[in-house]
């Protein structure tokens, strides 16, 4: 009797692991987006740009949400997901695992991108022009290990500013996860000083989940390029020929500002995998990439 | 003059132990960084005497997901566990159920991952492959201490597959059922904590509602979690097992893609370390540089304070079974007390030592203090559980002191051998949490391996995670000779 149970229990579980192993790709056009703020609204703000998809694109079109930046690049790079907002580096690592997948969109902003360094009001510290090297020996923290506006660009602005890694410059390095979370962990005190993307800053004033009192902005980085939608090299063969390009279209005529501020942007322009090579040299630089 | 007598090796193996963990603890961090921990607690508590079991999408879903994980990922390590205890006095097999369960399943996760993705197989073998290597000493070791007088009286010319269905297995199926019992409960907490890095189980919406800070989300959410393992032994029936199995498999997303190719890329690509890879003149020397850079600039940090947290955790964790204890003995509390204790031992000891970590770090800032404590709650709530229940079966004579006097001098003796075996056993288990701990941002083997899988950077991850394997290995081994040197045993039910 005993055996029957393992025995049923084994056919059991083998069956559908060999059902598995045999499925095709999943029917259906799927995307995915970095978690990069508010990740519990992730499914409310993207449900309904696959909807927005789906109609514009007549096929189906599902969205996932994943946990991490780099599970947003594995998902893209299995093809699991043909299609992905990325950020300005995982969207530079993501092309560079997926032979002929290209950027074919970017906010309005993305061209000219910022990181803003913010610091808890207790520091004292305020809006500067220059690099705050008050900063040092304060506690710090990034967003995202993956992040190009909460990881990359700020280590990059610090190691120009004092010569040093980040560890050697504060008295504590932490790396919040995600941008709004930054901006909440600085506002609490449970860090000093962070960076973070400033368009989420832009948002989070807008909507009061900042109080000015408590954090503020004490300097802003130049310019940089960040997000961008990158889509599989292998769309065209799978969805019919041209299907890149209506992706493209469609992704550009969003006007629905609802949708827009999912992102949040004021409108999305087209982009190519050129506009993102600061990005690569500056995280070859930085040795975030090999 | 009396002679001074020698100590006896129990207390200098204490003593030896105490002088590390104190070296350690003048070494580490344990700030406390945050500006105002006590007001997030605050929330916190707020939050988790007024749950709400509505703001999660799905809650149902992530619920059931979770037991799926647990309940096949237990089931296929049983099977495997089982087949590989029958040949276990194979060194190979020994050897490498060593190496497969000395690696966590959310190393294991981050692996399956690059290869299959977010399918359900990701979690199924993430639970499975650990547990199969852990089920497989424990029932080898079962089936070795089973009572051998039956054998003697079977006929002569029986044949060993009967002999083994029929006399030595019985006795070793009770065993191998309350074994399995408990490792479900283990897969449950598994199960959940790998939503942590993107598996759709339990413990994903909780990383998500704790680090936003909806803390009434978090007490639903940990509520469910709690009643689905108090509830095990009412719901978990053996003729409903096969039902449970099939609802399982049938409601997980098996339709995600799947494709050899990723796999294969996998191991002839991914892992193959960089300079490797790209081959080229000088190749060589390019990975000896390589593998110099991550030997000291992340192995040899991670696994100084990989090492120094565990001996610090691993004495606090025998502090606080002394204090923990007593809280479920007969011998020194009356029956109301015991009550809450039991409770209270069960609420901590259910809760993932990972999820009692992150909890802390939210509340405390990054620094070794949340993982100390919650590894040593976490452990000594197990271990004084145990301890706890052993206390019932001593006997004391009637005119024994009370008190103080009771417990320092009359129960404490007793106890004291059987507590250091559970918290030799137990070395080894908080080695590997504190590893995983890394992932929460304290600097331990787990930081390098997240950060290496943060880049994309498989070969890194492999290797630290093989460092991480050996050190396990190394730490196991040590634990083994120091209980057989000093006798110390643990009986069956303690595993």
């Amino acid at each position: 009797m005993k055996f029957r149970t393992i025995l049923v229990a084994a056919a059991v579980i083998a069956l559908p692991v060999l059902s598995a192993t045999q499925a095709n790709a999943a029917e259906g056009f799927v995307f995915t987006a970095i978690p990069d703020q508010d990740e519990s609204q992730l499914r409310k703000r993207f449900d309904k740009v696959a909807k927005y998809l789906s109609k514009t694109l007549s096929t189906k079109v599902e969205y996932v949400p994943v946990k991490s930046y780099s599970a947003a690049v594995t998902a893209f790079r299995n093809n699991q997901v043909q299609l992905a907002w990325f950020g300005g580096l995982s969207g530079v690592r993501a092309r560079g695992l997926v032979k002929g997948s290209k950027a074919i969109a970017q906010g309005k902003a993305d061209p000219n991108f910022e990181t803003y360094f913010i610091a808890n009001a207790s520091t004292g510290l305020t809006l500067s022009k220059e690099f705050p090297k008050e900063i040092a020996g304060k506690t710090f923290t990034f967003g995202s290990k993956g992040s190009t506006s909460g990881r990359l660009m700020p280590e990059f602005h610090i190691r120009k500013a004092f010569g040093k890694v980040p560890q050697q410059v504060f008295s504590r390095v932490g790396f919040s996860g995600n941008h709004s979370r930054t901006v909440a962990l600085v506002q609490s005190g449970a860090y000093e000083v962070g960076a973070t993307n400033f368009k989420v800053w832009k948002k989070g004033i807008k909507n009061g989940t900042i109080d000015p009192k408590k954090v503020r902005v004490i300097w802003k980085t130049p310019g940089y390029p960040d997000y961008n939608w990158s889509i599989r090299g292998d769309v065209d063969k799978t969805f019919g020929q041209g299907f890149a390009e209506k992706v493209q279209s469609a992704l550009i005529s969003m006007k629905d500002p609802d949708l827009l501020s999912s992102f949040p942007r004021a409108s999305f322009i087209p982009a190519k995998n050129s506009d993102y090579a600061p990005i690569k040299d500056t995280a070859k630089l930085l040795g975030l990439i090999d | 003059m009396i002679a001074r007598r020698e100590p006896s090796p129990l207390a200098r193996t204490t003593t030896g132990f105490l002088f590390v963990a104190m070296v350690c603890w003048i070494f580490a961090d344990i700030a406390i960084s945050t500006a105002d921990p006590w007001r997030e607690f605050g929330l916190l508590l707020k939050g988790i005497v007024t749950p709400d079991f509505y703001s999660t999408n799905s809650l149902g879903l992530a619920l059931a997901y979770t037991l799926a994980f647990a309940l096949l990922g237990v089931a296929l390590a049983n099977i495997f566990g089982f087949g590989l205890a029958l040949i276990f006095h194979s060194r190979t097999v020994r050897v490498g159920c060593a190496f497969i369960r000395s690696i966590h399943e959310l190393f294991w996760a981050l692996i399956f991952l690059q290869m299959f993705g977010l399918s359900p197989l990701t979690g199924v073998l993430a639970i499975a492959i650990p547990y199969a290597g852990i089920i497989a000493k424990v029932y080898a070791e079962i089936l070795e201490e089973a009572d051998q007088r039956p054998l003697s009286a079977i006929p002569v010319g029986a044949g060993r597959a009967s002999t083994f269905l029929f006399v030595r297995l019985p006795d070793a199926w009770a065993h191998f059922r309350n074994y399995s019992m408990y490792r479900l409960e283990c897969g449950l907490r598994s199960s959940a904590v790998l939503g942590f890095i993107g598996l759709p189980t339990l413990g994903f919406h909780l990383e998500t509602a704790f680090k936003e800070g909806y803390y009434s989300e978090v007490s639903a959410l940990l509520i469910l979690f709690y009643l689905v393992i108090a509830t095990m032994r009412i719901w978990m029936k053996k003729p409903l097992l096969p039902v449970y199995l099939v609802a399982a498999a049938a409601i997980l997303p098996w339709g995600v893609a799947f494709s050899w190719s990723n796999v294969s890329r996998f191991f002839t690509v991914d892992i193959v370390p960089y300079p490797l890879r790209v081959g080229g003149d000088g190749s060589i020397a390019a990975f000896g540089d390589w593998l110099v850079m991550m030997l000291f600039d992340q192995a040899w940090p991670g696994m100084v304070a990989t090492f120094q947290l565990t001996m610090i955790a691993l004495v606090a964790t025998g502090f606080l079974t002394l204090i923990f204890f007593p809280l479920i003995s007969p011998l020194l509390l009356g029956r109301a007390a015991r009550t809450g204790g039991h409770t209270f031992l069960v609420i901590v000891r259910s809760t993932p030592e990972y999820i009692l970590a992150f909890v802390l770090l939210n509340l405390w800032g990054p620094s070794m203090l949340p993982a100390i404590v919650a590894l040593s709650l976490h452990n000594a709530a197990i271990i004084g559980h145990l301890i706890g229940r052993y206390t019932e079966t001593v006997q004391l004579r009637l005119d024994a002191v009370k008190g103080a006097n009771r417990y320092f001098y009359e129960v404490l003796p007793r106890v004291y051998r059987p507590m250091l075996a559970l918290l030799f056993y137990r070395w080894e288990v908080i080695l590997r949490e504190t590893a995983i701990l890394g992932i929460l941002g304290i600097a331990t083997l787990g930081f390098y391996v997240d950060s290496a899988f943060a880049d994309l950077r498989f070969d890194r991850a492999l290797l630290l995670i093989l460092i991480t394997a050996m050190l396990n290995i190394c730490v196991d081994t040590i634990s083994r000779s120091i209980r057989s040197r000093l006798r110390l045993q643990t009986t069956l039910e303690q595993r």
